[in-house]
């Protein structure tokens, strides 16, 4: 076949795919625009919803959904960039380095309720925490744990070596070459990347439904050891557990929409700090 | 192999250094002494162990993982390889500028600090003290006096080399190792980091890894020139370009190989 043939038949499917995939996803933010947005009015996110979630509005959920991910990226953040510095700088690279890696990277393809029963066996039942937001962010924490890991070590491998050995030959000990001239490289890559992890976690079901989610709870948690309600799971309750599943269809458009805007807010805040550090030390 | 006219002490002494990448062996029984204010280059075709050598001198292979010597390097009669020897010291002593330039991502003032603050030779004053005097021992602060702030990337080529030429110095190192400081530049700023390593014979003792070697002779008051590991030649650079003793000396030089 002509070369030229080949080259224009690859670029157009290329192309198609790419439209294709930008359609179904424009699609499904439209449709849920489209009927969430009329739902969105003061009341609906500052209020207490009534009924079994029939009526009222999904301020318990939303703050919910806010504690957990705060909790989680307290709980995920340091312990992912310390594993991945220990990984990345500190141990030495041989099998067992390599097992480790490979550990990490099969945990990040576990489906979630299997995060959510192994944090119902271990955080719920054996720590005796109960289903409480700490109980529910552990879980999460465990389950973006392998994301933060591996992007981190990412971004810790795209610091220049030259970098470490300027340090290191201007008589740095290694700690303090990671501490000046490592992390801060490094430290906008870590971010992105565990924000959009935690992002993803914000949204999920599976790992939050045995372990924290609150069916109905019109009212707000006092310490991190009480059950809240939480955005997906109100949703999903909403969707498939509702008595009224057809009539409450407006508040689920609603609260998939807030749980929407939630995740695109903290992934439009991860952007601003890769952007601010990229201005501090580009090179 | 040692220069037997040589009358001050050595500072460098490498006695039967073999050292090894893994089972690979890199370097084969070197032994030389490096007199202290002289330009000492090492020269030889790629691979020949030259900058593994002078990565001995300030211990920077011990980074690389499965690395292995023996034999013994003294730097003023203390082995560097004993087993209580103070790195941070030893690389405070030993300065190190590399094959590319490598300044941090951070200000020019902050560059040249950096290893003043980790040694805590701090105090404002003198930290400010240390940097304006290492930015013209390498004959950068004209250029840069009024811009100290300024990222340290937005220099040329040639600036960030004696930039880090100037952040080495800052530490007030006795020995300067200089691994091919010049191989990545144009010949305008190749023309001025030599200029500055005449100027630097005075206060320090300099090594320097060179693949040119019109860069050897114009520089140099010694040349060992390394092929496979082994130590071939150790002479004044004078005798080494005119009258060799070694016939893969003479190859080398006259252009037969590497």
């Amino acid at each position: 076949m002509n070369v030229h043939l080949t080259q224009k038949i690859s670029y157009h499917l290329l192309r198609v795919i790419t439209y294709a995939i930008v359609i179904s996803v424009g699609y499904i933010l439209f449709d849920i625009i489209r009927h969430g947005l009329p739902v969105i009015s003061w009341d609906f996110l500052t209020g207490f919803p009534r009924r079994s979630g029939s009526e009222g509005g999904i301020l318990p959920a939303i703050l919910g959904t806010i504690y957990l991910t705060l909790v989680t990226i307290a709980v995920a953040l340091p312990l992912g960039v310390g594993c991945a510095i220990y990984l990345s700088e500190y141990a030495e690279q041989n099998r067992f380095s390599e097992l480790v890696r490979l550990a990490i990277i099969t945990l990040a393809g576990v489906p979630s309720i299997v995060y959510g029963l192994f944090g119902l066996g271990l955080f719920v039942i054996f720590c005796r925490f109960g289903a409480s937001i700490l109980a529910g962010s552990l879980t999460l924490a465990c389950m973006v744990l392998p994301i933060i890991i591996v992007a981190s070590e990412e971004a810790l491998r795209a610091v220049p070596r030259g970098f470490r050995e300027a340090s290191l030959a201007l008589g740095a000990t290694k700690w303090q070459t990671i501490r000046t001239n490592v992390l801060p490289y490094s430290i906008s890559g870590m971010i992105t990347g565990s924000i959009l992890a935690i992002g993803r976690a914000a949204g999920e079901t599976a790992p939050i439904l045995l372990t924290v989610a609150a069916f109905f709870l019109p009212k707000l948690p006092g310490s991190i050891f009480d059950q809240v309600m939480a955005l997906p799971y109100h949703l999903y309750i909403l969707a498939t557990q509702h008595p009224e599943t057809e009539k409450v269809l407006p508040l689920q458009y609603g609260t998939a929409l807030v749980l929407l805007l939630l995740v695109l807010g903290m992934n439009i805040g991860a952007v601003i700090v890769r952007i601010h550090f990229r201005k501090k030390y580009k090179w | 192999m040692v220069n037997k006219k040589e009358t001050s002490k050595p500072i460098i002494q490498a006695i039967d250094v073999n050292f090894y990448y893994g089972t690979t062996q890199a370097l084969f029984e070197i032994s030389l002494d490096i007199a202290p204010q002289r330009v000492t280059a090492l020269i030889g075709p790629s691979g020949c162990g030259k900058s593994t050598f002078l990565r001995c001198l300030n211990r920077m292979n011990d980074i690389i993982p499965k690395t292995r010597l023996t034999g013994k390097v003294l730097i003023n009669d203390r082995d560097i390889y004993d087993e209580n020897e103070n790195i941070v010291e030893l690389r405070k002593q030993v300065g190190m500028v590399f094959q590319k330039s490598n300044p941090f991502p951070k200000s020019i003032f902050d560059n040249v600090a950096y290893g003043p603050r980790i040694h805590k030779l701090n105090g404002k004053n003198q930290l400010i003290e240390i940097v304006e005097k290492s930015l013209q021992r390498a004959a950068l602060w004209d250029e840069v006096k009024d811009r100290l702030n300024d990222n340290a990337m937005s220099l040329s080529g040639g600036q960030q080399q004696r930039l880090c030429i100037a952040r080495a110095l800052a530490v007030d190192p006795q020995i300067l190792l200089m691994d091919e400081p010049a191989s990545a530049l144009d010949p305008k700023s190749t023309t001025r980091i030599e200029d500055l390593i005449g100027e630097l014979r005075t206060d320090y003792t300099i090594v320097i890894v060179t693949h040119n070697m019109q860069q050897a002779a114009r520089v140099s008051d010694e040349t060992a020139f390394f092929y496979e590991g082994q130590l071939i030649e150790f002479s004044p650079t004078k005798k080494i370009f005119t009258k060799p003793k070694q016939k893969q000396t003479e190859d080398y030089i006259t252009g037969r190989f590497g």
